[in-house]
């Protein structure tokens, strides 16, 4: 643990994307360690669910590098992407219980529901459910089994003021155990945050 | 395992949960049908002629408007995310989605058939083998229709790209399909021509999943 | 040594500016060629070639039905393949190939089709006959335009080029599928018993002209490829500092 605290997880070299004749970023270098947050940051359509897809594979047209430090990186990742995968037509729980199935995830499913605030409501389709609801859904798989590699876009969007203080908790104690959080939205976890800002076809490490 | 049983039970669930997408191609299968012999002539002699012809036609359609709706609820909603970083080969649960569609929507086309069939006035000696082509085919139209839903997922005018992309892709289920019932009509033996449609079968089953989730890596930009 | 020099030519023609300076060496001397041997075959074919017994000059069409009907198989079967590199091995150039084979084979599949419609009129007495080649041509036409909408709708070019290459992939296992069946079809229903002229048995004088304006159709149809793919690779790699250079030294 402590040696592979200080090696990077992922190391960025030059890393260039351009979409529909514009550059999104370019120089893009930056290597990110276990523990750490990451907030990245910048104007809609600057490019960050681009450079998040990226990072998680989704995403191939891009120059420069994109490293990962673990083998099989699918097996570490957690991945919420912009659309919170969330079907409206299942419930609450069938919804988690298909998303954990899929990436392999083990856990109580009702105090994870709990512990974002949709106890109650897990036999209800998802169709019935606020957005705010549904990305809770999505959000409830950080509660379940760990994973090395945290990659969340937006996990704040329409979520209340409550619940932003129980995912700061939640992105901390992550971090404290060794995860790698990367998230987009211009909310702060904390102080030690590490942020990234994408602007004008430009990405830099703010701090 | 885990990851196929799940993808399964779920895409049963969301078919059962959407009675349209199970009810809507079966009806069309049928309401096409019978749009021939208004169009064509009521005579039992002409209409058993076509009937091969047509009522192939008329399930090929079915299945591939069918299509459509494969992918693109679970790309909109950001499962199809979900399912390419899944820590399992995304061929597993693709191959799960298939089956459910396939059970959901062809396997209903195959139950009809024979009563399909008959309304056309197929001798009763074919409708064995109508029904026995039809489930040998509609799988691979099913595999082969998803490839085309994989490559136009993301794309706004889906469903009539889908069908140039598609239909000529099932001209060889169409041929030998329509061929076997064509057979037994004529009184020929139909096991050699089932046998094709088998072998379309075995390799549309062993390479297509592959190539539609290739289609759907390449749809998600990679 | 040779695996060595077979490597180097694989990655040095995959890297678009490398393929770039190799087609400006090629072309200027492969267009006139390609264009002198097309002339040559079909002028020879139509003019000096002498007439069949049977079909008098009317069979003078095969000078350009054959040679477009081989030039757009082999297009299909080049695109499916580039299609497999560019989908397994990433290529780029592959990527660049599969959008540039496309429209000059679309074309030539056309020709053919419209040659052999012509051809059929005086031989099988209609314009049109559901026998296993025509068939098999009209579907590999559907297939052209099927690669070309698909890469159509998609607005980036390398997701455009890689749906494109991974649909070729299937249509080429489905050429080869789609001849047998439609072959099939005709025993089944007994269709036209007609023969064209047996080919085995064709007059020299009248082979050689063939052989020389099939091979000029396939030198164009290479002459074609190159110049789109290197439209396209100017059009990709705008930003990139050769071709800045090479904007900036006149384009050459």
């Amino acid at each position: 643990m402590t040696e592979t605290a200080n090696t990077a997880l992922l190391t960025l070299a030059s890393l260039a994307c351009e979409r529909d004749d514009r550059v999104l970023f370019s120089g893009l270098t930056m290597q990110a360690r276990a523990g750490e947050i990451w907030q990245i940051t910048g104007a809609n359509g600057a490019g960050k669910t681009t450079l998040l897809r990226i990072l998680v594979g989704l995403h191939g047209f891009y120059e420069g590098r994109c490293q990962w430090a673990i083998p099989r990186l699918q097996e570490e990742l957690l991945y919420l992407g912009h659309q919170p995968g969330i079907r409206e037509e299942l419930s609450a729980e069938e919804n988690l219980r298909f998303a954990c199935a899929l990436n392999g995830q083990a856990g109580d499913l009702m105090s994870a529901l709990q512990a974002v605030g949709l106890r109650g409501f897990e036999d209800v389709p998802a169709a019935h459910l606020s957005a705010g609801q549904k990305r809770r859904i999505a959000l409830a798989r950080l509660w379940l089994s760990r994973k090395r590699v945290w990659v969340l876009d937006e996990p704040y969007t329409a979520i209340d003021q409550h619940g932003v203080e129980s995912l700061d908790a939640c992105l901390q104690s992550a971090a404290g155990q060794g995860t790698l959080v990367i998230y987009t939205s211009h909310h702060r976890v904390d102080g030690r945050v590490r942020r990234l800002h994408l602007a004008g076809g430009q990405a830099e490490v703010v701090s | 395992m885990r990851a196929f049983r799940a993808t399964l039970m779920r895409e049963l669930l969301l078919l059962w949960r959407n009675p349209a997408e199970i009810i809507n191609p079966l009806f069309f299968f049928v309401m096409v049908v019978s749009l021939f012999p208004l169009a064509i002539s009521p005579e039992p002699k002409q209409l058993a002629l076509v009937a091969p012809g047509v009522v192939w036609v008329a399930a090929l359609l079915a299945v591939m408007l069918s299509m459509d709706g494969l992918f693109r609820r679970d790309q909109e909603s950001g499962v199809l995310d979900q399912l390419l970083t899944a820590p399992v080969l995304p061929v597993i649960p693709v191959s799960a989605k298939l089956l459910a569609h396939w059970l959901m929507t062809g396997l209903p086309l195959v139950l009809v058939s024979p009563l399909l069939g008959h309304m056309m006035q197929l001798p009763t000696l074919a409708l064995e083998p109508l029904m026995l082509s039809i489930l040998l085919g509609t799988p691979s139209l099913t595999v082969v229709g998803a490839i085309g839903a994989a490559l136009t997922v993301g794309l706004n005018r889906g469903g009539i790209l889908l069908a140039v992309l598609v239909l000529p892709l099932y001209i060889p289920v169409l041929i030998f399909g329509a061929g076997a019932v064509t057979t037994a009509v004529q009184g020929g033996p139909v096991d050699g021509v089932l046998a094709v449609l088998g072998a379309l079968l075995a390799l549309t089953l062993s390479l297509g999943p592959l190539a539609v989730a290739a289609g759907l890596k390449i749809s998600s930009g990679n | 040594m040779l695996w060595k020099t077979i490597k180097r030519g694989y990655h040095q023609l995959g890297s678009p500016r490398y393929f770039y300076r190799f087609s400006s060496a090629v072309l200027p001397w492969l267009t006139p060629i390609a264009l002198i041997t097309f002339v040559v075959g079909i002028v020879w074919g139509l003019a000096f070639a002498p007439p069949d017994y049977q079909q008098g000059n009317s069979y003078r069409i095969i000078y350009i039905h054959v040679p477009a009907s081989s030039g757009a198989l082999m297009g299909y079967v080049a695109m499916g393949i580039a299609g497999m590199v560019a989908v397994v091995w990433r290529m780029k150039m592959a990527e660049i190939m599969i959008k540039a084979i496309a429209p000059f084979g679309a074309a030539l599949t056309a020709i053919s089709l419209v040659t052999g419609a012509l051809w059929g009129k005086p031989t099988w007495g209609t314009y049109w006959q559901w026998d296993a080649r025509m068939t098999s041509m009209l579907i590999l036409l559907f297939m052209y335009i099927g690669v070309i909408a698909l890469q159509n709708a998609i607005r980036d070019p390398r997701q455009a080029a890689r749906a494109a290459g991974l649909l070729a992939m299937v249509g080429v296992i489905n050429v080869v599928i789609v001849k047998y069946s439609v072959e099939w079809v005709n025993t089944l229903h007994q269709g036209s018993t007609l023969k064209l002229v047996g080919e085995s048995t064709i007059n020299p004088a009248m082979k050689y002209p063939l052989l020389i304006s099939m091979l000029g159709t396939w030198l164009l149809y290479a002459v074609n490829v190159m110049v789109r793919a290197r439209t396209e690779i100017l059009s990709r790699e705008r930003r990139s500092g050769w071709v800045k250079q090479l904007v900036a030294a006149g384009g050459r």
